[in-house]
Protein backbone atom coordinates (compact mmCIF):
# COMPACT_ATOMS: atom_id res chain seq x y z
CA UNK A 1 0.00 0.00 0.00
CA UNK A 2 1.02 3.57 -0.18
CA UNK A 3 0.91 5.60 2.46
CA UNK A 4 1.33 9.94 2.62
CA UNK A 5 2.95 12.35 4.77
CA UNK A 6 3.60 16.34 4.71
CA UNK A 7 6.92 16.84 5.78
CA UNK A 8 8.84 19.51 5.99
CA UNK A 9 12.05 18.54 4.70
CA UNK A 10 13.06 16.29 1.90
CA UNK A 11 14.03 12.91 3.35
CA UNK A 12 12.82 10.65 6.03
CA UNK A 13 14.83 11.93 8.62
CA UNK A 14 13.16 15.08 8.30
CA UNK A 15 9.66 16.32 10.39
CA UNK A 16 6.37 15.71 10.17
CA UNK A 17 4.26 18.89 8.35
CA UNK A 18 2.09 20.39 11.30
CA UNK A 19 -0.15 22.22 8.87
CA UNK A 20 -1.35 19.23 6.18
CA UNK A 21 -2.29 22.10 3.41
CA UNK A 22 0.78 24.24 3.80
CA UNK A 23 3.06 21.71 4.22
CA UNK A 24 5.67 22.12 1.39
CA UNK A 25 6.13 18.51 0.41
CA UNK A 26 4.56 15.54 1.04
CA UNK A 27 6.55 12.09 0.73
CA UNK A 28 4.34 9.44 -0.31
CA UNK A 29 5.99 5.87 0.54
CA UNK A 30 5.06 2.53 -0.75
CA UNK A 31 5.30 -0.12 2.03
CA UNK A 32 5.56 -3.35 -0.40
CA UNK A 33 8.74 -1.80 -2.76
CA UNK A 34 9.78 0.50 0.07
CA UNK A 35 9.94 3.31 -2.63
CA UNK A 36 10.10 6.94 -1.57
CA UNK A 37 8.28 9.68 -3.91
CA UNK A 38 8.87 13.01 -2.95
CA UNK A 39 5.92 15.45 -4.24
CA UNK A 40 5.92 19.25 -3.78
CA UNK A 41 2.68 20.47 -2.29
CA UNK A 42 1.37 22.96 -5.03
CA UNK A 43 -1.09 23.74 -2.68
CA UNK A 44 1.00 25.39 -0.20
CA UNK A 45 1.01 29.11 -1.78
CA UNK A 46 -2.70 28.85 -2.37
CA UNK A 47 -4.79 31.81 -0.98
CA UNK A 48 -7.33 29.68 -0.17
CA UNK A 49 -8.74 25.82 0.20
CA UNK A 50 -5.16 24.68 0.21
CA UNK A 51 -6.59 21.57 1.79
CA UNK A 52 -8.61 20.89 -0.63
CA UNK A 53 -5.85 20.93 -3.14
CA UNK A 54 -3.25 19.05 -1.24
CA UNK A 55 -6.14 16.31 -0.45
CA UNK A 56 -6.66 15.91 -4.28
CA UNK A 57 -2.63 15.43 -4.29
CA UNK A 58 -2.54 12.52 -2.13
CA UNK A 59 -5.79 11.55 -3.86
CA UNK A 60 -4.23 11.58 -7.61
CA UNK A 61 -0.61 10.13 -6.11
CA UNK A 62 -3.54 6.92 -5.26
CA UNK A 63 -2.39 6.82 -1.36
CA UNK A 64 -4.37 3.72 0.46
CA UNK A 65 -3.39 6.09 4.23
CA UNK A 66 -2.47 9.74 5.10
CA UNK A 67 -0.74 10.04 8.20
CA UNK A 68 -1.01 13.64 9.59
CA UNK A 69 -0.87 15.07 12.74
CA UNK A 70 -4.27 17.25 12.52
CA UNK A 71 -6.45 18.17 9.86
CA UNK A 72 -8.90 20.59 8.52
CA UNK A 73 -12.82 19.38 7.67
CA UNK A 74 -12.64 20.20 3.98
CA UNK A 75 -9.72 18.40 3.59
CA UNK A 76 -10.82 15.39 5.59
CA UNK A 77 -13.69 15.19 3.32
CA UNK A 78 -12.24 14.74 -0.03
CA UNK A 79 -10.03 12.05 1.41
CA UNK A 80 -12.93 10.39 3.08
CA UNK A 81 -14.79 10.33 0.16
CA UNK A 82 -12.05 8.80 -1.92
CA UNK A 83 -11.54 6.22 0.99
CA UNK A 84 -8.27 7.89 1.99
CA UNK A 85 -7.87 6.37 5.96
CA UNK A 86 -6.39 9.38 8.14
CA UNK A 87 -3.66 8.58 11.42
CA UNK A 88 -2.53 10.30 13.76
CA UNK A 89 1.12 10.92 13.53
CA UNK A 90 3.37 10.89 17.02
CA UNK A 91 6.17 13.26 17.75
CA UNK A 92 9.61 12.13 15.97
CA UNK A 93 10.54 12.04 12.17
CA UNK A 94 8.78 10.62 8.89
CA UNK A 95 10.76 7.17 9.55
CA UNK A 96 9.69 6.99 13.30
CA UNK A 97 5.96 7.25 12.03
CA UNK A 98 6.25 4.57 8.73
CA UNK A 99 7.50 2.69 11.23
CA UNK A 100 4.82 3.28 14.18
CA UNK A 101 2.82 3.13 11.28
CA UNK A 102 3.96 -0.66 9.67
CA UNK A 103 3.36 -1.93 13.70
CA UNK A 104 -0.32 -0.76 13.88
CA UNK A 105 1.05 2.05 16.64
CA UNK A 106 -0.74 5.38 15.07
CA UNK A 107 -4.42 5.31 15.93
CA UNK A 108 -7.11 6.99 13.41
CA UNK A 109 -7.13 10.68 13.46
CA UNK A 110 -11.11 10.90 15.12
CA UNK A 111 -10.21 14.95 15.54
CA UNK A 112 -10.72 17.33 12.43
CA UNK A 113 -10.84 20.99 13.07
CA UNK A 114 -12.90 23.43 11.23
CA UNK A 115 -10.62 25.08 9.11
CA UNK A 116 -10.63 28.53 7.29
CA UNK A 117 -13.25 27.29 5.15
CA UNK A 118 -12.31 29.70 2.94
CA UNK A 119 -11.87 33.03 5.24
CA UNK A 120 -9.38 34.32 3.25
CA UNK A 121 -11.46 38.52 3.31
CA UNK A 122 -9.79 39.52 6.23
CA UNK B 1 -26.15 77.92 -8.73
CA UNK B 2 -28.44 77.75 -5.40
CA UNK B 3 -30.41 75.02 -7.01
CA UNK B 4 -27.38 72.80 -7.65
CA UNK B 5 -26.05 73.13 -4.29
CA UNK B 6 -29.71 71.73 -2.67
CA UNK B 7 -29.53 69.15 -4.52
CA UNK B 8 -26.38 67.83 -3.73
CA UNK B 9 -26.79 68.60 -0.23
CA UNK B 10 -30.13 66.76 -1.25
CA UNK B 11 -28.50 62.84 -2.13
CA UNK B 12 -25.33 62.51 -0.16
CA UNK B 13 -23.83 59.33 0.42
CA UNK B 14 -20.98 59.14 2.99
CA UNK B 15 -18.93 55.90 3.68
CA UNK B 16 -17.66 55.49 7.32
CA UNK B 17 -14.52 52.86 7.89
CA UNK B 18 -11.47 52.47 9.62
CA UNK B 19 -8.57 50.37 9.54
CA UNK B 20 -9.14 47.76 12.81
CA UNK B 21 -12.21 47.23 14.24
CA UNK B 22 -13.42 49.15 17.71
CA UNK B 23 -12.55 52.42 16.34
CA UNK B 24 -15.21 53.96 16.43
CA UNK B 25 -17.30 53.39 13.03
CA UNK B 26 -20.80 52.49 13.84
CA UNK B 27 -20.21 54.98 17.40
CA UNK B 28 -20.05 57.94 14.28
CA UNK B 29 -22.24 56.20 11.94
CA UNK B 30 -25.61 55.54 13.78
CA UNK B 31 -24.89 59.40 15.80
CA UNK B 32 -24.39 60.95 12.30
CA UNK B 33 -27.57 59.08 11.03
CA UNK B 34 -29.81 59.95 13.83
CA UNK B 35 -28.74 63.63 13.96
CA UNK B 36 -29.50 64.48 10.92
CA UNK B 37 -33.66 65.38 10.20
CA UNK B 38 -34.30 62.32 7.97
CA UNK B 39 -31.51 59.68 6.94
CA UNK B 40 -30.85 56.20 5.96
CA UNK B 41 -28.32 53.87 7.67
CA UNK B 42 -26.72 50.99 6.11
CA UNK B 43 -24.72 48.37 7.92
CA UNK B 44 -22.35 46.77 5.53
CA UNK B 45 -20.38 44.59 8.06
CA UNK B 46 -21.79 42.18 6.87
CA UNK B 47 -20.08 39.44 8.93
CA UNK B 48 -21.34 41.01 12.58
CA UNK B 49 -23.59 44.03 11.53
CA UNK B 50 -24.21 46.08 14.90
CA UNK B 51 -25.66 49.05 13.95
CA UNK B 52 -29.73 47.16 14.16
CA UNK B 53 -28.84 46.60 18.18
CA UNK B 54 -28.53 50.49 18.29
CA UNK B 55 -31.31 51.40 16.42
CA UNK B 56 -33.78 48.69 17.33
CA UNK B 57 -36.00 48.82 13.84
CA UNK B 58 -39.24 48.42 13.72
CA UNK B 59 -41.41 46.84 10.76
CA UNK B 60 -38.25 44.92 9.75
CA UNK B 61 -38.60 43.44 6.28
CA UNK B 62 -36.43 40.60 5.13
CA UNK B 63 -35.04 39.51 1.63
CA UNK B 64 -32.61 36.34 0.96
CA UNK B 65 -29.43 36.92 -1.18
CA UNK B 66 -28.11 34.15 -2.97
CA UNK B 67 -25.23 33.21 -5.32
CA UNK B 68 -24.42 31.23 -8.38
CA UNK B 69 -22.76 28.84 -7.73
CA UNK B 70 -22.12 25.35 -10.03
CA UNK B 71 -24.35 21.77 -10.25
CA UNK B 72 -22.59 18.90 -12.30
CA UNK B 73 -24.10 16.64 -14.70
CA UNK B 74 -22.37 13.57 -14.63
CA UNK B 75 -23.78 12.10 -17.35
CA UNK B 76 -21.94 14.51 -19.38
CA UNK B 77 -18.82 15.07 -17.03
CA UNK B 78 -15.90 13.36 -19.25
CA UNK B 79 -13.64 13.96 -16.40
CA UNK B 80 -11.36 16.02 -18.11
CA UNK B 81 -10.53 18.61 -15.03
CA UNK B 82 -10.48 21.80 -16.85
CA UNK B 83 -12.96 23.25 -14.02
CA UNK B 84 -10.63 21.92 -11.10
CA UNK B 85 -7.66 22.83 -12.50
CA UNK B 86 -8.95 26.47 -13.63
CA UNK B 87 -11.03 27.31 -9.75
CA UNK B 88 -7.90 29.26 -8.36
CA UNK B 89 -10.12 29.20 -4.70
CA UNK B 90 -9.80 25.28 -4.85
CA UNK B 91 -13.45 24.93 -4.46
CA UNK B 92 -13.33 21.71 -6.92
CA UNK B 93 -11.86 18.03 -5.75
CA UNK B 94 -12.03 15.40 -8.45
CA UNK B 95 -12.86 12.43 -6.40
CA UNK B 96 -14.24 9.15 -7.61
CA UNK B 97 -14.58 9.85 -11.45
CA UNK B 98 -16.73 13.43 -10.72
CA UNK B 99 -16.15 16.80 -9.49
CA UNK B 100 -17.25 17.79 -5.90
CA UNK B 101 -18.38 21.08 -4.86
CA UNK B 102 -16.79 22.92 -1.33
CA UNK B 103 -19.92 25.40 -1.43
CA UNK B 104 -18.78 27.43 0.95
CA UNK B 105 -15.49 27.99 -0.70
CA UNK B 106 -16.89 28.90 -3.93
CA UNK B 107 -16.53 32.86 -5.30
CA UNK B 108 -19.14 32.25 -7.57
CA UNK B 109 -17.19 33.61 -10.59
CA UNK B 110 -18.94 31.19 -12.71
CA UNK B 111 -15.53 30.52 -14.28
CA UNK B 112 -15.64 26.50 -14.43
CA UNK B 113 -18.98 26.81 -16.26
CA UNK B 114 -17.44 28.70 -18.85
CA UNK B 115 -14.44 26.86 -18.95
CA UNK B 116 -15.83 23.20 -19.29
CA UNK B 117 -15.78 21.62 -22.90
CA UNK B 118 -18.56 19.28 -21.84
CA UNK B 119 -21.46 22.10 -20.64
CA UNK B 120 -21.41 19.48 -18.11
CA UNK B 121 -21.61 22.21 -15.07
CA UNK B 122 -25.12 24.55 -14.74
CA UNK B 123 -25.94 27.11 -12.10
CA UNK B 124 -27.92 26.93 -9.00
CA UNK B 125 -29.07 29.46 -6.26
CA UNK B 126 -27.57 29.14 -3.21
CA UNK B 127 -28.56 31.14 -0.24
CA UNK B 128 -25.73 32.81 1.39
CA UNK B 129 -27.52 35.22 3.88
CA UNK B 130 -30.25 38.38 4.08
CA UNK B 131 -30.79 41.98 3.66
CA UNK B 132 -33.35 43.51 6.33
CA UNK B 133 -35.00 47.22 6.14
CA UNK B 134 -36.56 48.95 9.27
CA UNK B 135 -37.34 52.03 10.41
CA UNK B 136 -36.37 53.64 13.65
CA UNK B 137 -38.05 57.07 14.25
CA UNK B 138 -36.43 59.03 11.34
CA UNK B 139 -33.90 56.72 10.21
CA UNK B 140 -34.39 53.88 8.07
CA UNK B 141 -31.94 51.12 9.03
CA UNK B 142 -30.85 48.68 6.24
CA UNK B 143 -28.78 45.22 7.86
CA UNK B 144 -26.28 42.87 5.71
CA UNK B 145 -26.43 39.07 7.40
CA UNK B 146 -23.93 37.22 5.61
CA UNK B 147 -24.45 33.34 6.70
CA UNK B 148 -21.65 32.02 9.18
CA UNK B 149 -18.51 30.26 7.13
CA UNK B 150 -19.56 31.88 3.71
CA UNK B 151 -16.93 33.02 1.94
CA UNK B 152 -17.88 36.95 0.57
CA UNK B 153 -19.87 39.23 1.74
CA UNK B 154 -19.59 41.35 -0.97
CA UNK B 155 -22.73 39.79 -2.81
CA UNK B 156 -24.94 41.02 0.34
CA UNK B 157 -23.20 44.39 0.49
CA UNK B 158 -24.25 44.91 -3.45
CA UNK B 159 -28.25 44.50 -2.86
CA UNK B 160 -27.71 46.75 0.07
CA UNK B 161 -26.17 49.20 -1.80
CA UNK B 162 -28.44 48.50 -4.44
CA UNK B 163 -31.69 48.50 -2.25
CA UNK B 164 -31.24 51.94 -1.18
CA UNK B 165 -33.10 54.58 -3.38
CA UNK B 166 -33.00 57.66 -1.24
CA UNK B 167 -35.44 60.08 -1.83
CA UNK B 168 -35.77 63.95 -1.36
CA UNK B 169 -33.66 65.35 1.22
CA UNK B 170 -31.40 62.20 2.28
CA UNK B 171 -28.42 61.64 3.40
CA UNK B 172 -27.16 58.08 3.25
CA UNK B 173 -24.38 57.13 6.02
CA UNK B 174 -22.67 53.49 4.67
CA UNK B 175 -21.33 51.46 8.30
CA UNK B 176 -18.27 49.71 6.23
CA UNK B 177 -16.24 46.48 7.65
CA UNK B 178 -13.20 47.19 9.12
CA UNK B 179 -9.94 47.08 7.18
CA UNK B 180 -9.37 47.96 3.87
CA UNK B 181 -10.09 44.59 1.62
CA UNK B 182 -12.87 43.68 -0.86
CA UNK B 183 -15.93 44.44 1.07
CA UNK B 184 -14.63 47.51 2.33
CA UNK B 185 -13.98 48.25 -1.42
CA UNK B 186 -17.29 47.31 -2.36
CA UNK B 187 -18.73 49.27 0.44
CA UNK B 188 -17.33 52.69 -0.43
CA UNK B 189 -17.79 52.44 -4.24
CA UNK B 190 -20.40 54.46 -4.50
CA UNK B 191 -19.89 57.17 -1.33
CA UNK B 192 -19.55 61.04 -2.03
CA UNK B 193 -17.26 60.91 0.77
CA UNK B 194 -15.59 59.21 3.42
CA UNK B 195 -15.05 59.40 7.04
CA UNK B 196 -12.11 57.58 8.51
CA UNK B 197 -12.65 56.88 12.26
CA UNK B 198 -9.07 56.93 14.16
CA UNK B 199 -8.06 56.09 17.49
CA UNK B 200 -4.81 58.09 19.51
CA UNK B 201 -2.35 55.00 19.73
CA UNK B 202 0.21 54.09 17.34
CA UNK B 203 -1.92 50.83 16.48
CA UNK B 204 -4.82 53.46 15.33
CA UNK B 205 -2.31 54.85 13.29
CA UNK B 206 -1.15 51.98 11.50
CA UNK B 207 -4.53 51.17 10.56
CA UNK B 208 -5.67 54.84 9.74
CA UNK B 209 -3.07 54.42 6.65
CA UNK B 210 -4.63 51.60 5.49
CA UNK B 211 -7.88 53.15 5.01
CA UNK B 212 -5.95 56.30 3.71
CA UNK B 213 -4.41 54.36 1.20
CA UNK B 214 -7.31 52.93 -0.03
CA UNK B 215 -9.39 55.88 -0.16
CA UNK B 216 -6.45 57.03 -2.28
CA UNK B 217 -6.55 54.67 -4.75
CA UNK B 218 -10.21 55.22 -5.08
CA UNK B 219 -9.63 58.94 -5.73
CA UNK B 220 -12.56 59.39 -2.89
CA UNK B 221 -12.69 62.88 -1.08
CA UNK B 222 -11.75 62.38 2.71
CA UNK B 223 -11.48 63.27 5.97
CA UNK B 224 -10.68 61.92 9.59
CA UNK B 225 -12.76 61.99 12.85
CA UNK B 226 -10.59 61.81 16.02
CA UNK B 227 -11.95 59.58 18.35
CA UNK B 228 -10.92 58.42 21.74
CA UNK B 229 -9.42 61.62 22.13
CA UNK B 230 -7.25 62.52 25.72
CA UNK B 231 -5.41 65.37 26.73
CA UNK B 232 -1.97 63.51 25.89
CA UNK B 233 -0.04 63.68 22.13
CA UNK B 234 -2.52 62.08 19.51
CA UNK B 235 -0.71 59.80 17.21
CA UNK B 236 -3.14 59.83 14.86
CA UNK B 237 -3.65 63.63 14.63
CA UNK B 238 0.39 64.12 14.05
CA UNK B 239 -0.44 61.44 11.00
CA UNK B 240 -2.83 63.94 9.54
CA UNK B 241 -0.71 67.00 10.12
CA UNK B 242 1.92 64.84 8.61
CA UNK B 243 0.21 64.16 6.05
CA UNK B 244 -2.10 67.27 5.06
CA UNK B 245 -5.31 65.58 5.89
CA UNK B 246 -8.19 67.57 7.24
CA UNK B 247 -9.39 66.80 10.88
CA UNK B 248 -13.24 66.87 10.38
CA UNK B 249 -13.70 66.45 14.01
CA UNK B 250 -12.92 65.19 17.83
CA UNK B 251 -14.46 63.02 20.08
CA UNK B 252 -13.24 62.92 23.54
CA UNK B 253 -12.41 59.70 25.52
CA UNK B 254 -15.43 60.32 27.87
CA UNK B 255 -17.14 57.18 29.72
CA UNK B 256 -20.49 58.85 29.87
CA UNK B 257 -20.53 58.71 26.19
CA UNK B 258 -18.83 54.98 26.34
CA UNK B 259 -21.28 54.10 28.46
CA UNK B 260 -24.41 55.11 26.90
CA UNK B 261 -22.69 53.00 23.37
CA UNK B 262 -21.83 49.97 25.19
CA UNK B 263 -25.51 50.15 26.21
CA UNK B 264 -26.80 49.97 22.57
CA UNK B 265 -28.13 53.68 23.12
CA UNK B 266 -27.72 56.25 20.57
CA UNK B 267 -25.38 58.93 22.49
CA UNK B 268 -28.05 61.83 20.66
CA UNK B 269 -31.46 60.38 21.52
CA UNK B 270 -30.50 60.50 24.97
CA UNK B 271 -28.41 63.36 25.65
CA UNK B 272 -29.03 67.23 24.70
CA UNK B 273 -24.68 67.61 24.93
CA UNK B 274 -24.37 64.71 22.76
CA UNK B 275 -26.78 65.81 20.42
CA UNK B 276 -25.78 69.26 19.54
CA UNK B 277 -22.05 67.59 19.49
CA UNK B 278 -23.27 65.33 16.59
CA UNK B 279 -25.26 67.29 15.02
CA UNK B 280 -22.17 69.86 14.70
CA UNK B 281 -19.94 67.28 13.21
CA UNK B 282 -22.68 66.51 11.16
CA UNK B 283 -22.80 70.16 9.54
CA UNK B 284 -19.15 70.25 9.48
CA UNK B 285 -18.97 67.32 7.39
CA UNK B 286 -22.11 68.11 4.92
CA UNK B 287 -20.22 71.37 4.29
CA UNK B 288 -16.65 69.63 3.73
CA UNK B 289 -18.44 67.43 1.58
CA UNK B 290 -20.20 69.97 -0.42
CA UNK B 291 -17.25 71.78 -1.28
CA UNK B 292 -15.04 68.24 -1.89
CA UNK B 293 -18.02 67.31 -4.31
CA UNK B 294 -17.98 71.07 -5.84
CA UNK B 295 -14.20 71.73 -6.29
CA UNK B 296 -13.76 67.97 -7.74
CA UNK B 297 -16.61 66.59 -8.83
Amino acid sequence: MKIAIPVDGKDLESSVGVAFGRSPYFLIYDTETKEENLVVNSASESTGGAGIKAAQIIVDHKANALLTPRLGGNAAEVLKTAKVDIHKTIAGSVKDNIDAFMAGKLPLLDEIHEGRHGKTDR
Amino acid sequence: MRGVTEKQTANMMIAVLSGKGGAGKTLVSVNLASAAETSTYIDCDVEEPNGHLFFKPEEVQEEKVSVLIPQVDKERCDGCRKCIDFCRFNALAYINKIPILFDEVCHSCGGCILVCPKMALTEKKRVIGKVQKGKSDQVTVYTGILNTGEASGVPIIKRLLSENSPEGNKLTIVDCPPGSSCVVMESIEDADYCLLVAEPTIFGVHNLNMVYELVNLFHKPFGVILNKCLEDDNPAETFCIENSIKILGRIPFDTTLGSLNSDAKIAVRENEQYREMFTSLLNTVRKEVLHKTIINP
